[in-house]
């Protein structure tokens, strides 16, 4: 197990008996960043859900994307939430928007130093930051 | 087609409140507190316990409507309601719900209520997060984002970023709210004041907008309200105060997965609040006291931008101190110190700040004391709003 922006000890994520989400995980094991598109409409969807909100379609497949974005909000907590965050604050986390898919969010951490500026609007590429069973998708900072 | 409205239809006739208290300290537990919240509205009211014919309530609120109909001896169980979701979004969505049950015939006498002692149960701002987590919390918790705070703090970041509003309008909200407790005997932080330079000083919570005072308490408690029909609302021992409006809701899909609502930095009312003031026929300038929940000052920003009571262009010059404090002010906000200094009481406190205000009995009294508008708990989903007014309004 390589280096983690966060300590280990937090909740893990976990596939729901349903299933909706494990193509995602999957994909993430593998190195690959996949969100849903619809097969009725083509539009992007994310997080996993079951039904198109535009039209009403079943058929929501899975696609792999390229993780690049941009910055659309940030937050550095301080207060510790977890145990396993004690000693560890402030620490970055972004909502990341993906402009070439239908500018669906993710959350991450913006991997480097927390006291880093982290300017709104700036791009990011996904960073694949693998656990002991599941891999995370973490984000920095690139230049255009 | 008839006029389908709650407009002037229901009254609340009865207020009732626990001491206030800070977490962990309520001798009694959270059943007790319900209970005598609901029996203080009733000698409020000048009623009998046993003839409160419903209950509602919100936040998944722990004192269950049936044990409370039999430990108080209701005669005529006749409606029970819960408003869906978490924390205070539904304060006023539960008074609406009882003034609807009212209005509808279905109920004659019902309590809206909220009992919380926090320090009975699990704290908020430490995740209760199992080692495993599923659903959207995958997506967040492995990142280090659990708590109610971590939620929202990114839709507060955003909204400050696309208006360029300074961390001093929020300041200023807190402040006031401090500033009103100190006359409140009721209020957890009477004779602790909040000035500029100690909220500065305050540890951060969440960077950049999220200071200590910034963040709502914990504390232990109940309060409730008795609603009647309006044809009956003179029966009662005081002044009665009329239901003119609520709204409850959400905006388009504010509950999409993994912060993916279309209208991100938001406290979710652009699509209520509309409709409501068309129903209480009045407007934003009306109001000439504002009850908005505090679970963080961010919300409570967003909240008066989308009820109209605060454009965000001159958020930087309205939101000051002096505007918002009841001697001064032109909009004078949380006059009874809210949930930041009076009590974290899930906003039922707001509600019954509003009913003294227009009842002309609360401690800080406003001038203009017409009409109120009191605004359910930010950024959750669904929210809810209420407009209040005297019977000159009508």
């Amino acid at each position: 197990m390589s280096e983690t922006y966060l300590p280990h000890g937090l909740p893990t994520p976990s596939t729901a008996p349903d299933g909706l989400a494990e193509p995602y995980w999957q994909g993430t094991r593998e190195g690959k960043l996949r969100i849903q598109k619809c097969k009725g409409c083509g539009a992007w969807q994310w997080g996993p859900e079951w039904i198109c909100h535009r039209c009403h379609s079943f058929d929501l497949g899975w696609e792999e994307i390229r993780g690049r974005g941009r910055i659309y909000s940030y937050q550095k907590p301080h207060h510790p939430v977890h145990t396993a965050l004690s000693d560890r604050g402030p620490y970055v986390i972004v909502l990341v928007e993906l402009p070439e898919y239908g500018n669906v969010r993710m959350v991450g951490n913006l991997l480097g130093d927390a006291r880093q500026a982290v300017p709104i609007g700036a791009p990011v590429e996904a960073v694949f930051e693998p656990h002991d069973g599941y891999t995370l998708v973490q984000w920095r900072l690139v230049s255009t | 087609m008839t006029d389908r409205t709650l407009r002037g239809k229901v009254a609340i006739v009865g207020i009732g409140e626990t001491t206030y208290y800070k977490h962990g300290q309520s001798p009694d537990s959270e059943f007790k507190l319900a209970l005598q919240a609901v029996v203080k509205a009733c000698e409020d009211a000048g009623i009998s316990p046993h003839d409160v014919d419903g209950f509602a309530s919100y936040g998944n609120d722990r004192s269950d409507a049936p044990r409370l109909a039999s430990a108080l001896g209701t005669k005529d169980f006749r409606f029970s309601n819960m408003f869906w979701g978490g924390g205070g979004g539904g304060v006023c969505g539960a008074v609406g719900n009882a003034a609807a049950a009212v209005a509808t015939g279905m109920a004659d006498c019902v309590v809206a209520f909220r009992s919380l002692a926090q320090g009975q149960y699990a704290r908020y701002g430490r995740s209760q997060a199992a080692s495993a987590v599923m659903g959207d919390d995958a997506f967040l918790a492995p990142y280090g984002l659990m708590s109610p705070a971590q939620r929202f703090a990114m839709k507060v970041t955003r909204f400050m970023h696309d208006h360029g509003i300074r961390q001093e309008a929020l300041r200023a909200i807190s402040l006031a709210c401090y500033h009103h407790a100190q006359n409140n005997p009721n209020a957890v932080m009477k004779g602790r004041p909040l000035d500029a330079a100690k909220y500065d000083a305050s540890r951060w919570i969440i960077e950049p907008f999220f200071h200590l005072y910034d963040c709502c308490q914990e504390n232990d408690g109940a309060a409730a309200v008795i609603v009647v029909p309006a044809e009956r609302a003179k029966d009662f021992k005081g002044k009665p105060v009329y239901l003119l409006a609520c709204g409850q809701g959400s905006d388009h899909r504010s509950a999409a997965p993994v912060h993916n609502m279309p209208n991100y930095p938001s406290s979710h009312f652009n699509q209520l609040a509309p409709r409501m003031y068309e129903m209480a026929k009045l407007g934003p300038s009306d109001m000439g006291i504002v009850q908005c929940y505090e679970n963080f000052t961010g919300g409570v920003l967003m909240s008066l931008v989308e009820h109209g009571l605060v454009k965000p262009e001159q958020a930087n010059e309205v939101l000051v101190p002096e505007n918002l404090y009841v001697e001064s002010g032109k909009m004078p906000l949380n006059t009874s110190g809210g949930n930041l200094a009076e009590c974290y009481m899930h906003g039922l406190e707001l509600v019954i700040e509003a009913v003294r205000q227009i009842r002309g009995s609360a401690i800080n009294q406003v001038k203009r004391s017409d009409a109120a508008i009191v605004i359910g708990g930010p950024m959750v989903t669904p929210v809810s709003s209420l407009i209040l007014g005297s019977e000159a309004t009508l």
